[in-house]
């Protein structure tokens, strides 16, 4: 910074006074404000509009939210959002839909480096969650989760896409299932409509994203209209073992049905 | 009868000259009324698979009245609304009918899967008793191969039935299954084309299988069973060497009235078993998998516990393909055909194959104890963990997922579970056998601990030990060892004679038929109930 200094004398020249190493450092701070200042300027001018002119309100959410970030997740995703290669990816295009899911589940801040992020109780509330993804959003963007109910439509269509483009990853009723290296597909028996949503539109880690031109946002409403439907769904057969299917009804029949034959073939011996 | 006056045959009677007159029923039915079932808890192992099949039958035979086995494509519109208007095959939507809408058909549905996993569970315990214990030996090893093959066929009819529905669950395990027959070397692809009847998963698979699971497979298992039950009757039961009882006779009740009374209970037990499995666990939920499509796969997709072992095994074995000039066999072939046929055959085999290594030839009426046979037991130790590795593995993606252990650690600990694990079970179980057996001729030859310690008057403490026999001079037991239960505790010498009644705690009982204590009434018994001479 102290080559541009030196050629733009006019600029500060009662500041200068050669040999004093206060006055270099001051000449620095401030050229620097005022470059920022105009490359500032100069990126609202050329802007997307959706953020040259914000609303007053979310104008002072993204402030906000931009004061949560500096405090817990700077050391991970950097000033700006960039990234700190090793600790955490750039969230720059990443979009509130990401920020919501990550904040909203409780994976993000990030405590422990492992195969995989888990879900955790969140550490925000809904507001300041707002906050923080309105100020991820307004760098570069990204897809939203829109507002409003979330969750509609034919619930058996829903269960086909469901089954076509989730199953084979969540299990067929959404139980969650093994992926490889330690990495997992949650049960999707916590997850509230807006969570769902923002997963397909966010794609977190190994899910991949469902955009809206790969799956429309009516067609997102009914998956979530199944998946919520089928988890409130009573058992009609008795107890649903998990719903995991045929590994736990061996165990049922191992341990309960032989088991509770072989009790009764002691009792009965012992009887005669 | 004292006055000479003729009386009238009562109706019974009368029936039963008819039927003798016609049939001549009464000498081989006298036969099998007097066959005589020895009192062993193990002998009734056997009984509960025969009755799981029973239940099997008439459940099954309600669920037919419902089922369609078409697979032209319908839309369906029932009383299950997420599936509402989803296009799915007959047969799926008649499962669906037969669960929401048929009274009676969900519980009874679920009573026949249940049924048939016990089925096979139970098989396969009968089996370690018959394996551990030596019952397969000669004269007994026709049984034996019978046996076995209703093992297998037991599989393959419980395979079918979970192919039926038509669910994608089911429809994935029958992907899997269209891919094997297709490893098969050279006539692969022609069978698997012939039993599809083209490609998968084609339109015809459903019905076929519905024809072999309710018609063909059931008939060779009943008559299979005729022929294991005749031949237990032709060549009696095995016993446990004990008091009064000989390779030449068989100890035990006749089958009229106590053991029919006896089974007939036991029936009732197992039914009320499956009965509450059937009415408390929701097994098979194919509403809940949905239609299959070829198109649609989920995680957690898993085939019934019988098949889980050959699951397990083709999750273990490295994806390797044999290339031969010209032809390639593929890696599902060695572990989904060839080790599962390698372990049937062995299966099949092993009377024969123990009869000459340990050159016996001898015919066996009594029982061994599995400590008494080190290696056999070790070797079926090993088998048993064998399969067992197997079947977990099979079932690792849940393992994994409800243990939060990486899914690549549970497949390579199965891997190397599946080559360790058995010779350490072979080795700790031979242990345990010598020494069980070496504890039984220490008792036989120092007598039982009291518990009494008494202190010599030199200071030295010593434990009492009762004989449980005369003594010689050295004050040490003559008994030999004869292939009983020796009695370890002092309360346990009710083994020797009558056993002691009662479950949780022990029966008191009053000594009035004395002879019945003494060990010599018994053999009076013995020869009562002796089912004629072999
Ligand atoms: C300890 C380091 C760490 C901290 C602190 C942290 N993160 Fe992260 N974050 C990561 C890592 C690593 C990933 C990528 C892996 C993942 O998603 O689990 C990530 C991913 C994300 C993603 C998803 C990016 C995408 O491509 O979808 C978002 C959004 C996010 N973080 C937001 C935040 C926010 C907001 C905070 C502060 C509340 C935060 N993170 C705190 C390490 C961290
Ligand atoms: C390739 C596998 C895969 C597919 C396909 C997939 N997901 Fe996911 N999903 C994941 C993984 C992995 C996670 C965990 C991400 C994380 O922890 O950061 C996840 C997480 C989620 C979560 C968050 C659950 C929670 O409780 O935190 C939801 C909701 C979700 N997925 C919904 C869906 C839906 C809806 C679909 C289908 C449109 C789908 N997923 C398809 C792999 C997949």
């Amino acid at each position: 910074m102290t080559e541009p200094t030196r050629t733009r004398r006019g600029v500060l020249p009662r500041l200068r006074q050669p040999g004093s190493r206060f006055g270099r450092r001051l000449r620095g701070g401030v050229s620097l404000l005022i470059a920022l200042g105009i490359v500032g300027s100069i990126y609202a001018a050329f802007a997307p509009s959706g953020s040259a002119a914000p609303a007053k309100g979310e104008a002072l959410d993204v402030q906000i939210g931009q004061g949560i970030f500096d405090q817990t997740c700077i050391s991970c995703h950097g000033a700006n959002l960039q990234g700190v290669p090793g600790r955490g990816p750039s969230l720059i295009g990443v979009g509130q839909a990401a920020a919501y899911f990550q904040l909203r589940t409780g994976r993000m801040p990030l405590t422990q480096q492992g195969a995989q992020a888990d879900r955790k109780p969140t550490l925000f509330t809904e507001t300041q969650i707002e906050q923080i993804a309105a100020y991820v959003q307004a760098h570069g963007h990204g897809p939203q989760v829109p507002n409003g109910s979330l969750s509609g439509g034919s619930v058996s269509d829903g269960g086909e896409l469901f089954r076509l483009n989730c199953a084979s990853c969540h299990n067929l009723v959404g139980k969650g299932g093994a992926l490889s290296g330690g990495k997992y597909a949650p049960a999707l028996d916590r997850a509230s409509d807006r969570e769902i949503y923002a997963a397909m539109l966010s794609g977190p880690e190994n899910m991949p994203v469902f955009g809206d031109n790969q799956i429309t946002p009516q067609e997102k409403k009914a998956i979530i209209a199944y998946i919520q439907g089928i988890r409130a769904e009573a058992d009609p057969g008795g107890s649903g073992l998990g719903r995991l299917g045929p590994v736990p009804e061996t165990l049922v029949v191992w341990l309960v049905g032989i088991g509770a034959l072989l009790l009764i073939i002691f009792w009965i011996g012992a009887k005669t | 009868m004292r006055s000479r006056r003729k009386v009238e045959a009562s109706p019974a009677e009368k029936a039963g000259r008819w039927a003798d007159e016609r049939f001549g029923p009464s000498g081989p039915m006298r036969n099998l009324l007097n066959k005589v079932f020895p009192d062993n808890w193990s002998f009734m192992l056997g009984e509960v698979a025969l009755y799981s099949f029973i239940i099997l039958l008439i459940s099954g035979t309600y669920l037919t009245f419902f089922f369609d086995t078409s697979m032209t494509e319908v839309k369906y519109h029932g009383h299950y609304t997420p599936l509402d208007d989803v296009t799915m095959s007959r047969a799926y939507s008649s499962t669906l009918k037969l669960s929401f809408d048929v009274r009676g058909g969900l519980i009874i549905r679920q009573i026949h899967h249940w049924a048939a996993l016990l089925f096979v569970a139970a098989m396969i315990v009968h089996m370690m008793r018959i394996f551990f214990t030596g019952a397969f030996r000669k004269p007994r090893e026709t049984n034996w191969l019978i046996g076995s093959t209703l093992l297998l066929l037991g599989i393959l009819e419980g395979f079918l039935g979970y192919s039926l529905p038509d669910d994608l669950m089911s429809g994935t395990g029958l992907r899997i299954a269209f891919s094997i027959i297709l490893s098969i070397p050279v006539v692969g692809t022609w069978l698997a084309y012939a039993i599809f009847d083209g490609t998968f998963p084609g339109t015809e698979i459903i019905g076929r299988f519905y024809i072999v699971h309710v018609l063909l497979i059931p008939g060779i298992i009943l008559a299979l069973i005729s022929v294991h039950l005749a031949l237990v009757v032709k060549q009696k039961h095995t016993q446990f060497p004990g008091p009064g009882r000989t390779e030449r006779n068989v100890i035990g009740e006749r089958i009229l009235p106590t053991y029919a009374a006896k089974a007939g209970g036991f029936f009732a037990l197992v039914f009320g078993v499956l009965a509450v499995l059937g009415g408390l666990t929701q097994i098979n939920p194919v509403w809940l998998w949905g239609p299959y499509t070829p198109s649609q796969v989920g995680a957690g997709s898993q085939p019934d516990f019988y098949m889980l072992f050959a699951e397990g095994s083709m999750r273990l074995f490295p994806s390797y393909e044999t290339h031969f000039p010209g032809y390639t066999i593929s890696s599902i072939f060695w572990p989904a055909v060839v080790l599962p046929g390698v372990l049937f055959t062995l299966i099949l085999i092993y009377p024969f194959l123990e009869a000459r290594l340990t050159r016996d030839r001898a015919s066996h009426h009594l029982l061994q104890r599995p400590r008494d046979v080190p290696v056999r037991t070790a070797l079926g130790a090993m088998a048993l963990t064998f399969w067992v590795v197997l079947v977990a593995s099979g079932s690792n993606d849940i393992i994994s997922f409800k243990f939060a252990i990486s899914l690549n650690a549970t497949t390579w600990i199965g891997r190397i579970l599946l080559i360790l694990a058995p010779p350490i079970a072979y080795a700790i179980t031979y242990r345990v056998c010598l020494g069980l057996q070496m504890h039984d001729r220490e008792v036989l030859e120092h007598g039982i601990e009291t518990g009494i310690i008494r202190r010599l008057p030199s200071g030295e403490f010593i434990e009492i030990h009762q004989p449980l026999g005369p003594v010689d001079d050295h004050g040490h037991g003559v008994l030999q060892y004869a292939g009983a239960p020796v009695p370890k505790k002092m309360n346990g010498f009710g083994d020797l004679g009558r056993k002691a009644l009662g479950f949780f705690t022990p029966v008191e009982q009053t000594p009035a038929n004395g002879h019945d204590r003494d060990g010599h009434g018994g053999e009076d018994k013995a020869k009562e109930l002796t089912g004629g001479r072999r």
